[in-house]
Order: structure tokens, then sequence, then C-alpha cells
């Protein structure tokens, strides 16, 4: 290996480090499953920051770690990747902050690096080194792979890298005074001209070429313009709209042309530039490692020999998403009605001490029926996080998407889609944030667009009750199936065949891109470590309460208002009385006309409207706007008073017809403003959560005007 | 884009192979390669989905696993016996 950038460009000057009043910036980065969270986790105190990268939603996470004659240093954890070939701006995120291209160079690098997956990690670790960046490589799991009976030549590697190479066991924390005393030996030593890899001749010369561009168009990058230039030939792609941002205009058209001509020449650059790397990768790995001569027995082999079994590892699949799921509904149940309860001492609380008026009205049914909104998802969140947190670092979560590919492929979603699928049975609100485990961002989006027509467990009131009504006890079909039954079945088959067809539809529409594939790393199984287990789920939740929190109680203090001004003329008016004269009653009546040609009625309007600040609303709303009070699904009263309700051509409200109709609607329409806030938390912008809420009240009209008036043809109108 | 005579998605399982080109799309291409199926490397298929699909591959001593749409444009050289 020579200096062959040397070769190509004069180095150039290095840009000023910085202040040295400014704390140093380390950057940790590695591939997914290397144990960097651990390290993270091991290596800093409990006072970690979590943030976003400006504009997009990669979440970062900071913390400060105390070095030893240096004083403190940022930690910033870095998105696992394994490469710095950047397709989406998520990826991009990584490699702006390694190349110092998002507004801060880093005084250095920590990679950590699998041991038992060495070549892999040390591509990476190569394209990093090239940048010119200070580097210490965290060679971690060593016990692993001592007893897959690898010896690793430690000393002989950090030669060959030209970076120190610290043997560690992150979850058990070994290593890691070597580990910061290298750190902290690294920001002593000045940046040196990096080591890169040479290419073949005729990629050098493409190099060359286009980093003349470069250097022009970007003069800042210093010692690492090869790499950035290595990596926007590697990058940039022929068929845009690709996502990369901030790449200059005459860099892409010269990298275009630069690739069209290789082609031309029948060359592939991509595997000259990949290809020369891994010939490096196998050089050192061959000479620093030292292969077992009989193959330890893997452990992992003959876990998966079961869990991946044609028919045990099915049944341990579905018995595993049964566990999550009843856990999803009722474990969180107690801590659920634990906050309900707590919520109403507070609003009674309130209630007692402030003199009635619009503020304690405001505090009351607003702030603190806010807040309760809010953290009434806590549980969930948590135990959904939990437990996959559990299946991904013990190795699991990757044996269900293994399992599961195959059905949610034909789809056009990922199999690691599943998990956050199926916690959309319970509530859509952790489940978008699940979807967090999706690397590739358009397979993200296609899971949150899609999710919220799992029939969620706030639906089932509704069902409850408009069954009951329409259909009571002893409706049977066929003679002995209850037709209630047979409609709440037929909701939930709805729920998943809209969910699929969706995805199926929106995979061809609006979220195209590249030929949809799974690249799914199997990590061996291990014990999941249950320090860092708290600590990720800790933050899963602080990051819902921060961003999505504000979002919901914002939108429920704007429902409550809607709800109740302006005031009835009458101070004296029941509930009823000032619904019916609210804002929300109002457009109740304007969207009279939408809901007549599905034999519906401005009352049952409001209740839709109210049940958008959460849908177990809907049978509250209705009870108000009815005169009942204390309304729930099993309310007798409601049941008879609905059941009663005429329109006002004197016809019955609800019918079979009328019925099903607002069910289908409640099943395919985004009713939930939680839902909403949460995905414009997870999509960093209002354009998808519009969207999702736009085809999806169009969906959920159409469909229930089609059910409504086909029923009422069939003669179920009446 | 024609097949490949030899493809991966044929290959025995547990028997060795080594990659000799990769003919997907650019973006899968590109990411395969930067997983290791680089030409030259040693490959096994260890494993199927109980469904059939997707396939577990042993390569650069980690398990990755693609479906057998992508083993399909992964030409390899004869098995190593």
């Amino acid at each position: 290996m020579t200096a062959a950038s040397g070769a190509v460009a004069p180095a150039e000057p290095e840009r000023a480090r910085v202040p040295a009043a400014a704390r140093a910036v380390v950057l940790v980065a590695g591939n997914p499953n290397s144990g960097k969270s651990t390290l993270f986790n091991a290596l800093t105190g409990s006072d970690v920051k979590v943030s976003n990268y400006p504009g997009v939603t990669v979440t970062r996470t900071t913390a400060v770690v105390e070095l030893d004659g240096i004083g403190p240093v940022d930690l910033v954890d870095l998105p696992g990747t394994y490469s710095l070939t950047a397709r989406s701006q998520d990826e991009q995120v990584a490699v702006d902050a390694v190349l110092g291209r998002a507004g801060m160079r880093p005084d250095a690098v920590l990679i950590v690096a699998d041991a038992t997956a060495l070549g892999r990690a040390l591509y990476l670790a190569g394209e990093i080194i090239d940048t010119g960046a200070r580097v210490v490589i965290a060679l971690n799991m060593v016990d692993e792979a001592r007893a897959q009976r690898l010896a690793i030549d430690e000393a002989r590697l950090a030669t060959d890298l030209g970076v120190p190479v610290v043997p560690i066991v992150a979850r058990a924390r070994q290593g890691l005074d070597q580990l910061r005393q290298a750190l902290a030996d690294a920001l002593n030593t000045p940046t040196q001209v990096p080591r890169t890899v040479t290419l073949p001749p005729l990629a050098e010369r493409d190099v060359a070429s286009l980093a003349a561009v470069v250097r022009r168009e970007l003069p800042g990058l210093g010692h690492a313009t090869r790499a950035w230039t290595t990596w926007a030939l590697l990058s940039i792609d022929d068929a845009p709209p690709d996502e990369l941002v901030s790449v200059p205009a005459a860099v892409r058209t010269a990298a275009h042309q630069i690739r069209r001509a290789a082609m031309r020449d029948g060359r592939n650059l991509d595997l000259e530039i990949i290809g020369a790397r891994y010939e490096r990768v196998d050089r050192m790995v061959s000479q620093a490692v030292r292969p077992p001569d009989r193959p330890a027995p893997r452990w992992t082999d003959r876990i998966d020999a079961v869990l991946t079994h044609r028919v045990a590892g099915i049944l341990v699949f579905g018995a595993v998403m049964l566990a999550l799921f009843q856990a999803l509904f009722s474990w969180s149940e107690p801590a659920i009605a634990l906050i309900e309860r707590l919520v109403a001492l507070a609003q009674g609380g309130v209630s007692a001490v402030l003199p009635a008026g619009p503020l304690r009205d405001l505090l009351v049914d607003g702030v603190i029926a806010g807040v309760g909104n809010v953290i009434v998802f806590v549980p969930q969140i948590a135990l959904l996080f939990l437990f996959i947190g559990v299946m991904e670092d013990a190795g699991y979560l990757a044996r269900v998407a293994f399992v599961i590919d195959r059905v949610m492929g034909a789809v056009g979603l990922h199999g690691k889609s599943f998990v956050p699928m199926l916690s959309g049975f319970s509530c859509a609100v952790p489940a978008v944030m699940a979807t967090r485990t999706l690397e590739n961002r358009t397979d993200r989006l296609l899971t949150m667009m899609v999710l919220p027509l799992m029939s969620c467990s706030a639906r089932l009131p509704i069902y409850v009750l408009i069954i009951a009504t329409v259909f009571g006890p002893a409706a049977r079909i066929g003679g002995f199936i209850s037709a209630g039954a047979v409609a709440l079945f037929a909701m939930y088959a709805l729920s998943v065949t809209a969910a699929l067809t969706a995805a199926a539809v929106l995979r061809r529409t609006v979220l195209t891109g590249p030929r949809p594939t799974l690249l799914l790393e199997l990590p061996p199984y291990r014990w999941p470590v249950a320090s860092v287990l708290a600590r990720t789920t800790w933050r899963q939740v602080r990051s819902f309460l921060v961003d999505a929190g504000t979002i919901i109680l914002a939108l429920t203090i704007v429902m409550w208002a809607l709800l109740n001004f302006p005031k009835h003329s009458d101070p004296g008016a029941d509930v009823g009385a000032q619904v019916r004269a609210s804002v929300a009653g109002r457009i109740g009546h304007l969207m009279e006309p939408a809901l007549e040609p599905l034999g519906l009625d401005w009352r049952v309007g409001i209740g839709i409207l109210g049940a958008f600040s959460a849908r177990e609303v809907f049978v509250s709303t209705l009870g108000i706007v009815f005169d009942i009070s204390d309304a729930d699904e099993t309310n007798q009263p409601l049941r008879e008073k609905l059941g009663a309700a005429a329109k006002a051509d004197g016809t019955r409200l609800f019918t079979p017809a009328s019925g099903l109709a607002l069910m289908v609607f409640f099943v395919l329409a985004c009713q939930c403003m939680s839902t909403v806030a949460v995905v414009r938390r997870e999509s960093g912008s209002w354009r998808w959560p519009l969207f999702m809420f736009g085809y999806q009240t169009v969906l959920a009209y159409v469909s229930a005007l089609v059910v409504y008036q086909v029923g009422k043809a069939l003669g179920f109108g009446a | 884009m024609s097949l490949p005579i030899r493809s991966l998605a044929t290959l025995p399982l547990g028997v060795h192979a080594v990659v000799r080109a990769v003919h997907s799309s650019r973006a899968i291409a590109r990411r395969l390669m930067e997983l290791g199926l680089v030409p030259g490397t040693r490959v096994q298929v260890t494993r199927v989905a109980p469904l059939g699909d997707p396939l577990e591959l042993h390569v650069r001593n980690y398990a990755l696993s693609i479906r057998r749409a992508d083993a399909l444009s992964i030409e390899i050289d004869e098995p190593l016996s």
C-alpha cells in the first residue's frame, strides 16, 4: 500500500483544528450488530443527549466522556452502516459526519469492529481511514472470536491499517480503559495525509479527473477530497432522483460523464472500487487472522436449526408474536388504567379548587386531558420497545424477518415490517415508532403509510357499540352464527386486506424507486444486556414524549376548543346543547350532505370529529350528543337511544347498512391525531402524514358509501 | 440481461462455491459487493427460510440473508468439492 492520494493530488493544507476551547468531537461508527450501542452505553454515563440532525429525522445521540489529559469529549453515535455509500438522507448523515460536510469535522472516529466478521468491518474501516480522520478501532467481541478459535494478531492489524487497534468486550466492559487511552493519544496526534487504497490504473484516472471538479466546487474538504470523490462516484445514481442533498450539480454531471465513459469501455467502476478495497481487506485479514484448524461448534447454527426450521420455526414464530400481542394488549392494561385514574384524579382536583369557567375547562378538558392523551401511550411504547429490544439484541428480530419475508415481500414490504404491522393491531403510535428498525427509508415510509389501516384496539369499542346497536344479540346468519361475530370478524379481515393491498398499490405508485429487496444480516444469538435495554427503551419513550407528545397535547386543546366554543347563549345549557352549538357542532351540520349518502346524519358527524382526538372518544362524544352521561360501549341506554334515533325524515338512523358503513369508515379512516402527530415526527415533514390522512379518508368514505348503497339496495337500509 | 449459467440460487445447500460476478441492478449489486460478495469470494447457501424464500448465505464468516431473486443474478463458478 502506498500513499496513492499523494500521486493523485498534492495534499492540501489541513483546515484549522477546532479552537482549543471547543470540545473535541469523536464519532462512533460501525456495522449494525457490531455492539456499537453497547460500547456507547458502556463508555458514557446516563447523561445522553438525544436530538435530531438538522433537516432529517435521523436521531443524533450524543454523550460526554472524560478522557485522561484531554478532558471532556463529545461522543456522537452514528447510525449503523456497512459502508459510506449513501442512497438516502439517513445514510448520508453518517457519511456527511465522517467526511466533515455536516458543518463539523470529527476530531476522531472510533470504529467498532466485530472481531468475528472482521472482513466486513474492515471494509467500512478502510473507507473511514481513507478520509484522513484520526481513527481508533475497537475490536469488539474478541471473546466470541476466541470461542470460534479465530486467532487475531491485533498488533499486525494495527501496523497494516496504520491506526491503533484495541481488543475489547463491550458487553463485559473489558478493555475500555485501554480504549479511552488510545482515544486520548489519537486526539493528541496531528492528522496525517491518509494512506488511501490503490485503485486499478483506469479507476485512479477517473478519480483524479473527478477530484479536480470536487476540489473546485468544495474547496474545504482538504485531506478528505479523495475519499469524498470516491464516495461520490459510488453513490451518485445514474437514474435520479436519489436523495443525496448538497452534492453540487457540477460534481453530479462530471460523475455521470465519467461513469458513462467507463461503462462504454465495458468497465464496472463500482466493482473496481469495491473490489480494490476488499483486496486490501483480504490481504490484511489473511496476515492478521489465523483461521481455526477445525471449526468450533457454533451455538447459533444449533439454535437456528430449530428457530428457522420448517415446522418448529413457524411454531416458535407464532408463539413469540402471540406473546408480543399479549404484552401489548393485556400487560399494558393495568398501567393504562392507572394513568387514566390519575388523570381523572388530577381533573377532579383542579375542578374542586378552581371556580367554574373557561379557565377551569381549559385546564381540565384541554391541558390535563391532553397530557393524559400523551402519557397513556407510554406503557405500550415502553413494552413494545422492550420486546423489540430483547428480540433485536438477542438476534431473533432478524430471524422474524427471515421467516416472514416471503409473505411481506409479496406486497412489496420488507420482512422487518412485520413486527410494526402486527403491533398496529394494538396501537398505531408505538407501531409507527417501531418502523425505526427498518434501515431503508422507502421501506420505512411504506410501512408507516399502511400501518394505520391495521385495526387498533381503540376501534374495538366502536365496533362493539355499533354491532350491539344494529344487530342485537339474537341476530343470526344461517340460523346459528351470530351476525355480530361475523361483522366483527369481517372488520378485522377488511383491515388486514386493506393494509396489504394499500402497500402493494403504494409501492407501485407513490413509493416506487429501486426494486425493493432484502439484504439482511443474521447475527449470532447473544444474551441481551439489561442496562442497554433499559436505556434504549427510555430513549424511545423520551423522544415520543418530547416530539410527538407536544403535537398531541396541542391538538387536544384545539379539539377541546372546537367542541366548547362559541358558548351556548344560555349559560345553564347542558353539555349536549353546548356541543350542538359549538364549532364542531356546526361542522357536523356542514358535513351532513356528505354523510347523508352513507345513511348517517350530523350527530354522527360530531362523533367522528370528536373521535379524531382519540377514537375511543367517539363513544363518549356520541353519548354527549345524544344526552347520555357516562357513555361507554356497553351502556344500555346509549344503545337503546342510538337504536331508536331517527333521522330528520323519520327513518331509523342506525340500520344494518348504515352501521356497517360507519364501521367500515372507522376501519379505513385515519381517525387519530396521535397517529398523524407521530408520523409527522418520524417522517420529518407534514407531507407524509397529510398524504396518509388524505388517502385513508378518501378510501374510507368511498368504501362506506359503497357498503351503504349496496346494503340499502339489498334491503338492509331500514 | 441474460441469466448466468450457474447462479447462487441453484447451488445445493452446504456446498461451497466462488462468486464470479454480480449481475443485479446497480444499487443491489453495489450493496451486495459492499457486504463482501465480490468476485473471488467463497460462499455457501446454508439454509432456506421455512416458506422457501429467502436464503441464508455464509460469506466471510457471517450469515447474510438474501431473496432467491437476488441470488439468481449472482453468478458462481463450479462448486468446490
